[in-house]
């Protein structure tokens, strides 16, 4: 669905879904005023034409003692003759490792984010099934030493401010 | 050894003749009580979008400290003239018609004082804000207050305004979208009052701070319909659409001989609003609309949210289409609108603001506020529900 002028309704859905994909059409029909049908049906055809592609949880591992490490990858490619970035990429992001692929402007081509048990694992994966792709030229491995802000959820301390309880 | 005496004789009579604020002792019991959830403010949840907050804090890292122009930055008038010639068609001229200040509140005290003569009426419609009646008072003038109902949407009506329209009468005091009731006025709305007011050659002060937020519709400032632009100040401010309340940051926008008087009293007396809130102010007008608009869409949500959640527990609401204020009528409970606050608040820990705070055609209503989180309403909607049920008993 190509969504040219957006539907006020349609927008209202997109951001509560955006902030809580668990929010259920009888919540959703709550904020909006839209009926439960007409909300499951909004969603429905969203979820069809690849406006929504997914639903996921942010998950803190550490929290459970699983010490993921993560490093952002930069790759330097050269490109050959009917196979362009789209294939490169393809070839990349079909490791489970690879958490994210990005063509860039700029002094890289590629940035990926990997995730691994360890720095040893993330090092490995890059220099064995990244580094030796024949488009590969060179690549920049740069780990994560701490994740502030994740898909515009601040992970540390979130601001908060006091308001008088009772104002006119 | 010289005698002593009682310091309260000083007080003037201006200010002895001021209602009391009944609020106070409300207010106390408030912040006595833990885990309250507060209904009763008056501001956004919203901390201020960080992209003026930045701009903020860069023009203190650069020094800039100053004074300004008495009407206020240029560079901030010019843009707010943009805004409003964009927004509504309308014209000022920002180097005479725009006069910059210290909140809505200070240009509402300015409008006042510079159009009011000692005895003279000024007509305030109710449920209002609470600062009108007093800012009248104090400038020697004598309030009026126009009763709207329920039953006309708290909208104000020729039938209603003509009976108070006296020899006397200087200035009408609007406020829409309205703070406590939410309520609006169209165009139609206002073109059934606009021929009583030019007939009787009142001034329009409209306090329209939260024109910005309505609902399924668009605001209509009182400065657009033919004939009332050269003899209506419009009070507007940044509080309540950029989340800066206490930034206190307002305008005036009116005809350059009455921006110009309040801009004198203004000059004696306030000098210039605060600078880094100017600045923020024009960041808010150049590249705030997203972040605003984003607010809104929440504010919405709740309202749907707490319209949806009064219907549920049996109270009786008048659907508002601005502000962020709800009305509930809670009349039929035979309690007075202070003891249903007074009750809810020590039983059940909701902090509500009583509606005859805002002029005796608040009583029997409710103000709740819904500029709170959804998990603060759902919460606040039970309890209400529980008290509710508990009076049934």
């Amino acid at each position: 669905m190509r969504v040219t002028s957006m539907d006020e309704k349609i927008r209202h859905i997109l951001e509560i879904l955006e902030n809580d994909a668990r929010a259920s059409p009888e919540e959703i029909s709550t904020l909006t005023g839209m009926s439960v049908q007409e909300v499951s049906q909004a969603i429905s055809k969203l979820e069809e034409s690849g406006v929504i592609r997914h639903y996921k949880a942010i998950v803190d591992w550490d929290l459970v003692g699983e010490n993921y490490v993560y490093a952002v990858i930069g790759l330097k490619v050269t490109l050959e003759r009917n196979l362009g970035y789209q294939a490169i990429a393809e070839r990349i992001y079909k490791f489970p490792e690879v958490r994210s692929v990005r063509l860039l402007s700029g002094d890289h081509d590629i940035s990926l984010t990997v995730r691994g048990k360890s720095m040893k694992d993330v090092a490995f994966f890059v220099a064995e099934k990244i580094a030796t792709l024949d488009q590969v030229q060179g690549t920049f491995t740069h780990f994560v030493l701490k994740t502030y802000k994740e898909d515009g959820v601040i992970l540390h301390e979130p601001e908060t401010f006091e308001r008088l309880p009772i104002s006119f | 050894m010289r005698p002593s005496c009682d310091p309260s004789k000083f007080v003037g009579d201006n200010v002895k003749r001021l209602p009391p604020s009944g609020i106070r002792r409300f207010f106390d019991l408030v912040t006595e009580l833990d885990d309250v959830i507060s209904l009763g403010v008056g501001e956004p949840d919203f901390a201020t979008p960080w992209h003026i907050r930045e701009m903020c804090i860069h023009s203190l890292e650069k020094g800039q400290t100053s004074y300004t122009s008495n009407y206020g930055l240029p560079e901030l008038r010019d843009a707010l003239s943009r805004t409003y010639s964009h927004r509504y068609g309308l014209d000022y001229n920002p180097a005479s018609e725009i006069l910059v200040t210290t909140g809505v509140s200070e240009a509402l005290d300015l409008a006042i004082r510079a159009v009011v003569n000692p005895g003279e009426e000024v007509v305030v419609v109710q449920p209002s804000y609470v600062a009108y009646l007093p800012a009248v008072m104090l400038a020697g003038g004598i309030p009026v207050p126009v009763s709207t109902t329920a039953e006309d949407e708290f909208r104000l009506t020729a039938e209603t305004l003509e009976p108070a329209l006296t020899e006397k009468t200087k200035a009408i005091v609007l406020n829409y979208p309205n703070n406590p009731t939410g309520a609006i006025m169209t165009r139609k709305d206002l073109e059934e009052i606009a021929d009583l007011v030019v007939e009787h050659d009142l001034v329009v002060i409209s306090d329209e701070v939260y024109e910005c937020l309505t609902y399924g519709g668009k605001h209509v400032p009182a400065s657009s319909l033919e004939g009332l632009k050269e003899r209506t100040l419009m009070l507007n401010g940044f509080s309540k659409a950029y989340a800066m309340t206490g930034l206190r940051l307002g305008f005036a926008m009116g005809p350059s001989e009455i921006i110009h008087a309040m801009m004198l009293i203004h000059q004696y007396t306030m000098l210039c609003a605060p600078v880094t809130a100017q600045i923020g102010a024009i960041e808010a007008l150049l590249n705030g609309t997203e972040e605003m608009e984003r607010m809104i869409r929440e504010y919405d949500r709740r309202r749907h949210f707490v319209m949806n959640g009064f219907d549920k527990i049996g109270l009786d609401c008048f659907t508002p289409k601005g502000a962020f204020y709800t009305f509930p009528y809670i009349g039929d409970t035979g309690l007075s609108s202070a003891e249903f606050a007074e009750g809810l608040l020590n039983e059940r820990k909701v902090a509500t603001i009583p509606g005859d705070s805002f002029g005796e055609a608040g009583e029997g209503f409710l103000r709740c506020a819904y500029a709170a989180s959804l998990e603060d309403l759902k919460i606040a909607l039970e309890r209400m529900g529980d008290f509710i049920d508990g009076l049934k008993q």
